[in-house]
């Protein structure tokens, strides 16, 4: 990261910017002059941020039953009492030292965003573990508004908190809340009309840590956005974000902190950021008994007894197998890509809507060249619209939805430390598997949410990984309804891609240096999926599938069109059919490969159509290299912005050899044993 | 029981240390260096035995050297993580410290530390008796160990670190402690505390537990920097 500005990672972007600091600051205080008042939510993460966010704005980011749903910053706009304001969710931290970049993303903004109100959101029924972050909030002097949500829970759960003994207690405004039943809501609303700045309640450590921290804090020169107290702090801790800062803001001056801190720290014997932890804690414990009474027993119910036979490996494992049956194979496959599938193509665009195209296009489009842009071999409505609606969307709106209701059940959590000792082997750790689950939905997304690892190396494992042996939903719908024939292709084709997901992931953690992460993770309550959700984050995420979907695949149509045209598309063609005949596969395929090449869902789709000219052994050797093949233009973005220019290019030319070098193995061996599918 | 100086005692210490880094040399030239008064009590105890070109540890000498140095590894490992002593002030205590363990103290030291079988240094812990006589070593859990009556009573009393924990068990978490900054700072930011009460709700794959309204999951890694003191 060398010089990058902390701006520029508050961004979320990793690339590009040299741009100076100064100007960044200038920007920054210009437009909290001149734009709305700016409410910033923030706190652990599955506390219901985004759910408050979506219930304040009307409008609709992802909630999920998991920490880690949020990995940038969502910003929006809403009205209370007369005055707008912007309102921004941002991915949970656990406190100010942040461990993931997600959660530094978070840090970021309250060292450089000058939020008008803080929203620190917290679990009702923990608040005794996530006061701690409130009280440093409070002393950095921010302007903290404390939201207790949840509070159906705690409820549930038999604990009463008195909410105003403890506004009285902290002196600054709290909140109790459900963001999903919308109780408290509106008092929330007055809370944040009415706001005013307050001095909260002051936590007093030690005296070694406070006359080092008044030391420190004498000699702090900069302009802060948040109390010289607070730094000095986060610095005694050892925090490199905020060392950064202050060695950029001091200057020259920063040489005397810096020995200043070195001696200080010297006479500690503990690390200090445990010491200032367990006294913030106290603080948190005694407030939480003066305030909150706790009469619930924990008791074992059908859902904690769901939650146990979840994470314990002998009933674990299969349930997670009935998942993925049921789930994937019966639902996606069967259902989505096959009777549905089937019936929009065969019945909606066979039947009715082709021909009427056709009819129309033939009849009012006199030149054979433009007619063809629109339904020839490569159309726009051959290719495009009928690829897009009649099967891509099918299976990805039927594999969103199933993953939609795993998300908000809260099983992903306990499936990633029932695998953890799994994806140790590979260099990854539990944690991985959403990322990886969230891949077959969309590569892209997936691949930003590899920010929840904590390791360069993890993430880097994790986006080589996606980008070589995740299929997307599209191929793995059509995977299934093309190798349902023959069941031994199919498990043929699992084996493969698992072993080359193993033996890549194996490799690389055994070359890339550094040690295998760790794995810690908190397990949010089972609990029932809304509907209403469930179906909203379907239908958003489809929109923005297909958002990203079109245009391209619209650009794609004109540009294969064209390539035709000139005949360079026979050209290409030509030049790739010693590469296929290679791996055994007909010159039919290269259509395949070439949509492929743009979009894994196009080349899966293509596959679909020309499914019927192949043999058994073609059709796996096609999927398995198809399923190992590129990562599409969106995802290579990402990859791009998330890695870098030098690691994603190299992950992309792996990835590329690598899917023909196993498509031309797996094509000698089954021709050399005469293996017929 | 053998009466032997403190000095002869850190005598065998360095000898033992020497050999732990130069498994190949039966001698000590070590010895050559220490103080004749220091070098005739060990000859006297039969410590050690001259031979050509230098002195080697006699078989006795070796058992006693084993002891002390036991006692020495135990004691940094005490200060270390019970009082959170480190560096040259866990030394000078340690090499104190040694000094007046005498058995039954020593055993429910290593007890209290469930069976620690590395210094804070990283230094190996020759193990202690009990630990020969099966069931024991590595992850044994602390029910199995009923070595001698006297420890027995400290046993219910154990810190033990959470990896170690079985299912079902309860009790109040004591300390934290790990070599690894950063492990530290994932066990602080998820509110994992001494004083918290926890049950232990699953050991395999991961360990998880209840901890006041929260359940959580981590690996052996994270839960050995856990120490509980159990209560049942
Ligand atoms: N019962 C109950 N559930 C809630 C409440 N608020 C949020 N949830 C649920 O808690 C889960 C997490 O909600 P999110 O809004 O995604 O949480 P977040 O804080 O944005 O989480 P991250 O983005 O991971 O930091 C979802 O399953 C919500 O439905 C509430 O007040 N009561
Ligand atoms: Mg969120
Ligand atoms: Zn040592
Ligand atoms: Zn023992």
């Amino acid at each position: 990261m060398g010089n990058k500005t902390i701006k520029s990672w508050f961004r979320g972007f990793k690339s590009d910017s040299n741009d100076s600091k100064t100007r960044n600051l200038q920007e920054n205080s210009e437009k909290s002059k001149s734009k709305l008042k700016k409410l910033v939510l923030v706190g652990n993460p599955n506390v219901g941020k985004s759910l408050l966010f979506n219930k304040l704005t009307g409008s609709y980011v992802t909630v999920s039953n998991y920490p880690g749903t949020t990995v940038s910053i969502d910003s929006g706009k809403c009205n209370i009492s007369g005055e707008n304001y912007e309102i921004i969710d941002s991915p949970g931290m656990y406190s100010l030292s942040s461990i993931t970049e997600e959660e530094r993303i978070s840090k970021l903004i309250l060292l450089e965003d000058e939020p008008d109100i803080l929203l620190h959101v917290v679990d009702a029924k923990n608040m005794e573990r996530m006061l701690p972050l409130t009280l440093q909030l409070i002393e950095a002097k921010l302007p903290v508004v404390l939201v207790l949500n949840m509070m159906d829970e705690a409820e549930n759960a038999g604990i009463k908190i008195d909410t105003s003994q403890l506004e009285k207690k902290l002196n600054i405004p709290v909140v109790s809340t459900a963001a999903t039943t919308g109780q408290g809501i509106a008092q929330l609303n007055q809370k944040i009309a009415e706001y005013q700045i307050k001095d909260g309640l002051n936590v007093k450590y030690d005296e070694k840590i406070e006359s080092a921290v008044q030391k420190i804090s004498d000699l702090l020169q900069g302009e802060y956005p948040v109390s010289p107290r607070s730094l000095s702090l986060l610095l005694l801790q050892e925090d490199s974000d905020v060392q950064k800062l202050i060695k950029e803001k001091e200057g020259s001056n920063y040489s005397f902190i810096d020995n200043l801190l070195n001696e200080t720290l010297s006479q500690f014997k503990q690390p200090l950021n445990y010491l200032i932890k367990m006294k913030l804690q106290k603080e948190a414990t005694r407030l939480v008994s003066e305030v909150s009474e706790d009469i619930g027993e924990i008791k074992i119910g059908f859902r904690e007894k769901l939650s146990r036979a979840m994470i314990n490996p002998l009933t674990g494992i299969p349930i997670l197998l009935a998942v993925l049956y049921f789930g994937l194979y019966r639902f996606v496959g069967g259902f989505a890509a096959g009777d549905m599938v089937d019936f929009i193509e065969t019945e909606i665009f066979g039947e009715w809507a082709l021909p009427l195209v056709e009819g129309f296009v033939t009849s009012s489009i006199p030149y054979e060249a433009l007619q063809s842009l629109i339904i020839g071999d490569y159309g726009i409505f051959t290719l495009g619209i009928t690829y897009a609606i009649a099967i891509i969307l099918p299976i990805v709106g039927a594999f969103f939805l199933v993953f939609s209701i795993l998300e908000d059940s809260g099983y992903l959590p306990r499936l990633a430390l029932l695998l953890d000792r799994l994806f140790k082997k590979i260099g990854l750790s539990g944690r991985a598997i959403i990322p990886m689950v969230l891949g077959v939905g969309c590569g892209s997304m997936a691949t930003m949410t590899t920010r929840t690892l904590e390791t360069k190396r993890e993430r880097n494992i994790a986006t080589l990984l996606l980008a070589l042996a995740i299929p997307c939903s599209a191929q793995l719908g059509v995977i299934f309804a093309v190798l349902a024939t023959s069941s031994s292709a199919l498990w043929l084709w699992v084996i493969v891609i698992l072993f080359n997901y193993i033996i890549i992931g194996f490799a690389a953690s055994k070359i890339l240096p550094g040690s295998n992460p760790t794995f810690y993770m908190e397990l949010p309550p089972l609990r029932v999926p809304k509907l209403s959700n469930v179906l909203r984050k379907t239908y958003t995420r489809l929109i923005w599938y297909f958002k990203e979907l079109f245009p391209l695949f619209i650009a794609i149509s004109v540009l294969i069109w064209g390539l035709e045209l000139t005949g360079i598309l026979d050209f290409i063609i030509g030049a790739l059919n010693p590469v296929l005949s290679a791996i055994g596969l007909p010159v039919e395929t290269a259509q395949t490969f070439i949509l492929g090449f743009f979009r894994r869902d196009y080349g899966a789709a293509g596959l679909f159509e020309i499914q019927d000219a192949l043999t058994g052994v073609q059709l796996l050797v096609a999927a398995v290299v198809l399923t190992l093949f590129v990562p599409c233009v969106a995802q290579f973005v990402v990859m791009i912005k998330e890695r870098g220019k030098k690691v994603a290019l190299a992950m992309g030319a792996f990835v590329l050899v690598y899917a023909f070098l196993v498509g031309f193995l797996l094509n000698l061996i089954l021709s050399t044993l005469g293996v017929v599918l | 029981m053998k009466m032997i100086s403190e000095l002869a005692e850190e005598a065998l210490e360095k000898i033992w240390v020497f050999q732990e880094d130069h498994p190949e040399d039966p001698l000590s030239p070590e010895i050559e260096s220490f103080d004749p008064e220091v070098i005739k009590e060990l000859d006297d105890l039969k410590f050690i035995q001259k031979e050509e070109g230098g002195f080697k540890l006699t078989s006795e000498g070796l058992e006693e050297a084993k002891n002390v140095i036991r006692r020495h590894r135990l004691a940094e490992k005490l200060l270390h993580d019970i009082l959170g002593l480190s560096g040259e002030d866990m030394e000078t205590a340690a090499c104190n410290f040694e000094h007046i363990m005498e058995g039954g103290v020593e055993e429910s030291i290593c007890n209290l530390l469930s069976h620690p079988d590395k210094c804070p240094h990283g230094k190996p812990i020759p193990p202690c008796d009990c630990r020969t006589h099966g069931g024991h070593g590595h992850g044994h859990g602390r029910r199995q160990c009923d070595c001698t009556a006297g420890v027995k009573t400290i046993i219910d009393k154990t810190v033990l670190p959470l990896n170690k924990m079985a299912k079902g068990q309860t009790g109040e978490i004591v300390y934290i402690k790990s070599s690894k900054r950063d492990n530290l700072q994932k066990i602080l930011a998820m509110g994992v505390l001494p004083g918290r009460k926890i049950e232990i709700i699953q050991t395999y794959p991961s360990h998880v537990f209840q901890m006041e309204h929260t359940q959580m999951a981590v690996d052996s890694d994270i839960a050995g920097s856990i120490y509980v003191g159990s209560t049942n």
